[in-house]
């Protein structure tokens, strides 16, 4: 039903676009240039207000009946009852009157089925013809308006600048509301943990022993998950910075248009591998390859380890670095490249000399970025690189990291309201991490245009 | 005008892919003066130029053949390299262009590539004679540190010579070394460059037929790719002999 009426509400909003757009041409007749806006911007005004008023009404009154509907559901239960067997009877009430199957049925059950069934079908035909009435409402004005000094562009254009506005405020909020909740959760966790404990302490196991709810403060040191991320994220640089800013260098100053036109899509295609392919590769090909090369010089590589973990994840980074690099080094301006070839430089001299020196910013804020992927990196630590908070330097050995174990918490099967505690400090560790990262390397990236624009 | 010849040119041709840049041409340009290079714009002038310290080489499409002699070496030779041609061969853009490091690296880059100077103060030295050549010495002398792009557009530009002549080369192709100055600045460059004739071989090229008549003791005139008239400064300005020529410099076309 509310559905026919919505869409009965766009059917009559573009009724409006060509009955107002009409009545404009009409009145332009054969002068049209003395229509302050031009027929189409009429139509359009008159169309999207149409649109506003109609499913604004069905919006809000749905929210709003809704509420309703739920405090008349509740206050017709009969007194004395505990606010679970209130939340059970409603819920039973509400599936009983859906058709679905409720836990049990009883007189209190039926009676708020009953009533949710007259109110909902109320609501339904009222919101229904509220909004149609609304829409044709609006439509009739709009019509009315339509004359030649009207200016039907302009407050167009100002509708479409409020939808822009709401849709950016509809990010802005979403990430303050994110930020928040991460803050408040970290916030009640920590009233019960102490920060240094959780920053500075060596063990990590906080589930264990938690069978009544509170967790010992000596088993919450996220130390050793800091020290894997920083080993996997060290390993991951070092295979990812050298060979993408050295693929950097030759596609931007060695490769001829041809290779170049080869080597830049795959470089892109290995951005687009999904990082849970990557995962599997590293645990399912990387990994044994690396345990039974290990083996066979006479070194103990555990099968899950750092080593396979942090290589792949490089990989994953590789065309992260090299596209971004190869951005910067092709907009240092061919003109320095001349100055120095013009010395009688060679090419490397100069690459080394003049290319890196001035891109250096740029190039910089590649790797933080890298580093800051790296950092928030999932799929790959969790199927190569281990479980248990390790606390070592060495890459042969299984190690684990802050969102591996975000991971390991979340989907555990201790209940959620436990577990959630350490999940979201690591989340919002690893968030200040991250942020701090990426401002790092954005400010850098500023400072390096102002030098050539 | 009894200089020696430093670059003998002939029959030189030039294709970028398939467009003939340069037709056939001859030219023997003399030491210890000021050679100018005039014409409407792409007559293949700054293209001509860039032959002779092989700039040519790193644009993958372009073609260059003829004989081109320096000293009477062929320089397009199997045997040269264009790296230490370049050297020999100095060069000064259109745009000043210094590098973004400090003054004195600026200077000290080609010293330093080539290993022209045996210890710090042998480096010291060259910059501060380079410097002194371009005629920028007094005005940066306390601030050898600074980076090179803070200095004014003339003062860069001299940077760049100063740049140039720091490799000690023999010669000194200029493209267009004034057309982003002002005045005031393109008088103090082209006083540098009158300077820098009597000890160089200078080639330049230039939109502005007054420069060339104030600063080159001979003028070649392109047009079209091709070398249409080459002689003293006075006698192309004075008493050209091509329709093509006496049109330019009388201001008819170009």
């Amino acid at each position: 039903m509310l559905s026919w009426a919505a869409l009965l509400v766009c059917a009559l909003a573009l009724a409006g676009f060509f009955t107002a757009k009409g009545r404009a041409v009409a009145l332009g007749g054969d002068t049209p240039e003395v229509l302050h806006s031009r027929p189409v911007y009429h139509g359009g005004f008159v169309a999207i207000r149409t649109v506003f008023a109609g499913l604004g009404v069905l919006i809000l009154g749905l929210i709003l009946t809704n509420i309703a509907i739920r405090w008349a559901l509740y206050s017709g239960l009969p007194a004395g009852l505990s606010e679970i067997e209130r939340d059970l009877i409603v819920s039973d009430g509400v599936a009983l009157a859906n058709g679905a199957l409720a836990s049990r049925t009883g007189e209190a059950r039926d009676a708020v089925a009953a009533l949710y069934g007259r109110l909902t079908t109320l609501q339904i035909w009222g919101l229904a013809l509220a909004s149609v009435g609304a829409a044709i409402f609006t439509l009739m004005q709009g019509l009315r308006q339509v004359s030649i000094p009207f200016r039907a562009r302009s407050r167009f254009e100002r509708i479409v600048q409020v939808i822009l506005t709401i849709s950016a405020g509809i990010a802005v909020l979403t990430t303050i509301g994110i930020v928040a909740s991460l803050l408040g959760q970290t916030l009640v966790f920590f009233s019960e943990i102490p920060v240094m404990n959780f920053l500075f302490g060596t063990l990590w196991s906080p589930l264990s022993g938690v069978h009544d709810g509170t967790m010992d403060p000596d088993k919450v040191g996220a130390i050793p998950l800091f020290a894997g991320t920083l080993l996997i994220t060290v390993i991951a640089m070092l295979v990812a910075v050298p060979v993408g800013l050295f693929s950097a260098i030759y596609l931007s100053d060695f490769a001829s248009a041809r290779a170049r036109s080869i080597i830049k899509p795959m470089l892109e295609i290995l951005a687009g591998i999904p990082t849970v392919v990557y995962g599997f590769f590293a645990a399912i090909t990387v990994a044994p390859f690396l345990r039974d090369t290990g083996a066979a010089i006479g070194l103990s590589v555990s099968s899950e380890s750092a080593l396979a973990a942090g290589v792949v994840m490089g990989i994953m980074i590789i065309p992260f670095i090299s596209s971004l690099s190869d951005d910067v080094i092709n907009a240092v301006p061919q003109s320095l490249r001349d100055g120095s070839y013009g010395l009688g430089a060679t090419k490397a001299e100069t690459i080394r000399n003049v290319i890196l020196p001035a891109a250096l910013p740029g190039i910089m804020s590649a790797v933080l970025l890298g580093v800051s992927r790296a950092i928030g990196e999932t799929m790959i630590v969790v199927m190569a690189a281990g479980q248990g908070a390790n606390l070592t330097a060495n890459p042969l050995e299984a190690v684990t990291t802050v969102t591996v174990q975000i991971v390991a918490l979340i989907t555990g099967d201790t209940e959620a309201s436990t577990a959630a505690g350490p999940a979201f400090a690591l989340g919002f560790t690893l968030f200040c991490v991250t942020l701090i990262f990426n401002i790092w390397a954005l400010r850098l990236v500023r400072k390096y245009r102002e030098v050539y624009d | 005008m009894s200089d020696p010849i430093k670059f003998h040119c002939k029959g030189v041709d030039v294709w970028y892919g398939d467009t003939h840049a340069i037709k056939d041409n001859d030219i023997d340009i003399h030491d210890n003066s000021v050679t100018a290079f005039i014409g409407p714009s792409g007559c293949g002038k700054s293209t001509f130029l860039r032959c002779l310290n092989r700039m040519n080489d790193t644009i993958d499409i372009c073609r260059v053949t003829g004989t081109l002699l320096l000293d009477g070496d062929d320089i397009y030779s199997r045997d040269v390299d264009p790296v230490q041609l370049r050297a020999r061969v100095g060069m000064v853009f259109q745009k000043p262009n210094p590098f973004p490091k400090s003054i004195y690296d600026n200077v000290a880059y080609g010293p330093r590539i080539h290993g022209l100077a045996r210890n710090k103060a042998d480096l010291d030295a060259i910059v501060e004679e380079s410097l002194g050549a371009a005629g920028l010495w007094d005005e940066v002398k306390d601030r050898l540190a600074a980076p090179g792009t803070g200095l004014s557009g003339g003062q860069q530009q001299r940077l760049c010579i100063a740049r140039a002549i720091a490799t000690k080369p023999e010669v000194l192709l200029m493209d267009e070394p004034c057309s982003a100055l002002d005045p005031i600045a393109t008088e103090t460059v082209e006083e540098l460059i009158s300077g820098l004739g009597k000890r160089y071989c200078v080639v330049i090229v230039t939109h502005s037929m007054q420069q060339a008549n104030r600063i080159s003791q001979r003028t070649a005139f392109f047009h079209l790719g091709n070398l249409v008239e080459y002689d003293t400064t006075d006698a192309i300005f004075s008493t050209p002999k091509d329709e093509r020529t006496i049109g330019y410099v009388s201001g008819r076309f170009g």
